[in-house]
């Protein structure tokens, strides 16, 4: 017998893990390249948009008068003055919007889901939502002004404003509600129906608050969503340059109709409006999604 | 407390499926009844009959009657809801409130029927965690969330939620299947403690766990796949397991199939 020790230290089969072959590392580069370009490609117009805002909006916002003054009585070439008026016009709409929106839609999801599920009038209005849902906001101004204003004869205002948001919202607000309703496990429900609990205090005390954080920052996401819109407000109500608090008469501004009106001004001091109330409300926005974020966690299901 | 229930001539529909066939059986106060048989052959359905929370699936029917202590539990004009205050339910995953304290977990019952008694309420989440031998464990931590817990002290919560609405009855299903051997332990000891005070009916896979518990048991079967389940024998738990009367029982428990 002859013992090879070369022999035994030859492994008996080809090793289990082998380097990469060429064809498979450039296959992996390029995909590496072309996800991180689509990445860049993808964020660069998002950047851009926001140094822009922030280079020509900024100057304005510095001032204190930005924010506590109205464009009254300035000429086209006159510097200064401030969106007050308009803040005041977007934060009234939007809160009357939602004030109506949120409880019509969340009512309406809670039908949905916890007394229609599956019932032919339920899948009608699931239907109908995401028709609306897809309603062009310019549509949503032309039925507000021809109901509110051509049909009943009021004039137009900063409700008739408020009118128009809210069918834009609702679909929004009945969607998350859905949503957030079906992902509630069904065991909870059936875990309070076992303790003798009734279905409306089921759904009050067990099935809402376990879908709180979810409703509310889906409605807060709505809200911001509306609050930049501008089709509806160019037919519904006139632009005041002055601050006015009543949303039931008068020409009242707003952001998005303030940025629309400055642009018309071709002069310096007009494009430094125009920017300032852009970045204001990009800015608005920004605050409102935070306030989501926050609110989610807060209300968010702890288990420690 | 503890009311014996008969249940005569049962049937059970999903829709157009008839889930469950004619099933009389006494279930006895004071005592611990366990269903076995295998998947699909409606004990689940029966134990979710007997306090009227088979009607909460879209669809479902039932014919025949449940009687507690006489009662119909199914007679017209009585109020479902009341039902399952009186006959309590575990369920087979744990499913303590997310959003409620360990404290409001156990007293949700109550609390969400009004009763506002601080007292009154913080003497039974205690009485009740006791008799849920979970006190010890988290006496410290009432006002954590229900849902930082093992499973097992999960479940254990489930326990004394349903015990802290004191019903007659209390109705398991399959209460340790995702329970490891010592929670599947402590709970078993805890259902030999309720057993005094409450009727049980406990449904299980594990026919061990049946022999352990239950004082008699009941087996279902599927004569043929499509068909409805059926109540194929109940008797005395010592009997079924040593000496039952139909081959199928045998079969089953010998582990022939199933």
């Amino acid at each position: 017998m002859r013992t090879d020790t070369a022999d035994l230290e030859r492994p008996a089969s080809a090793p289990a893990f082998q380097q990469l072959g060429l064809g498979r590392k450039i296959k992996n580069h390029t995909a590496t390249v072309l996800f991180g370009l689509a990445f860049v490609i993808a964020v660069v117009p998002l950047l851009w948009v926001l140094f822009t805002l922030v280079q020509r909006g900024l100057a304005p916002m510095l001032n204190a008068e930005w924010w506590n003054h109205s464009f009254y009585g300035l000429l086209p070439n006159d510097s200064g003055g401030g969106v007050y008026h308009a803040l005041v016009g977007t934060l009234e709409q939007t809160l009357v919007c939602a004030l109506i929106a949120v409880p019509l839609g969340v009512t309406v999801g809670i039908f949905l889901i916890e007394y229609g599920r599956n019932s032919k009038l339920a899948r009608t209005t699931t239907f109908m939502v995401d028709i609306l849902s897809g309603l062009p906001s310019i549509v949503a101004g032309l039925f507000i002004y021809a109901l509110w204003i051509t049909t009943f004869g009021f004039d137009r205002s900063g409700f008739a404003v408020s009118l128009s948001l809210v069918l834009l919202m609702l679909p929004v607000v009945v969607r998350v509600t859905e949503t957030m309703l079906t992902i509630v496990p069904d065991e909870l429900r059936e875990a309070s129906y076992a303790l003798g609990v009734p279905k409306w205090k089921t759904i009050l005390k067990v099935v809402l608050p376990t879908s709180f954080s979810g409703i509310i920052t889906g409605i807060i996401l709505g809200l911001a969503r509306v609050m930049g819109e501008t089709a509806p407000l160019l037919i519904l109500v006139g632009y005041s340059r002055a601050i006015n608090y009543n949303l039931f008469e008068g020409p009242m501004a707003s952001l998005p109709l303030t940025v629309y009106t400055a642009r018309k001004t071709s002069t310096e001091a007009g494009e430094y409006r125009m920017w300032g109330a852009a970045l204001t409300l990009v800015l608005l926005i920004m605050l409102i999604n935070l306030l989501a974020t926050l609110l989610s966690k807060l209300f968010a299901v702890k288990t420690r | 407390m503890a009311k014996r229930l008969d249940i005569n001539d049962l049937n059970l529909y999903y829709n157009k499926f008839h889930a469950v066939q004619d099933v009389t059986l006494q279930v006895h106060a004071r005592s611990v009844t366990a269903f076995i048989g295998p998947s699909g052959c409606g004990k689940s359905t029966v134990l979710r009959a007997l306090n009227r929370m088979h009607e909460v699936i879209p669809g479902s029917r039932v014919e025949g009657s449940v009687l507690l202590d006489g009662e119909d539990v199914y007679a017209p004009g009585v109020d479902p809801v009341q039902v399952r205050r009186t006959i309590g339910m575990v369920f087979q995953r744990a499913n303590p409130f997310p959003t409620m304290s360990i404290r409001d977990n156990v007293v949700a019952g109550l609390k969400l029927a009004g009763v506002k008694d601080k007292k009154r309420l913080e003497e039974i989440t205690e009485h009740s965690l006791r008799g849920a031998n979970l006190w010890e464990e988290v006496k410290d931590r009432l006002n954590k969330p229900g849902g930082g817990l093992s499973g097992g002290q999960q479940q254990r919560l489930c326990i004394a939620r349903a015990i802290a609405v004191q019903p007659d009855v209390l109705l398991m299903d399959e209460p340790c299947s995702a329970l490891d051997p010592i929670s599947t332990l402590a709970i078993e000891d805890l259902i030999a403690e309720l057993k005094k005070d409450y009727t049980i009916v406990i449904v299980t896979h594990n026919m061990q766990q049946a022999a352990r518990v239950s004082d008699q048991t009941a087996f279902f079967n599927l004569p043929e796949v499509g068909q409805p389940g059926q109540l194929v024998e109940i008797g005395e738990t010592g009997k079924i397991f040593s000496n039952p009367s139909q081959k199928a029982t045998e079969g089953y428990i010998s582990g022939r199939f199933g």
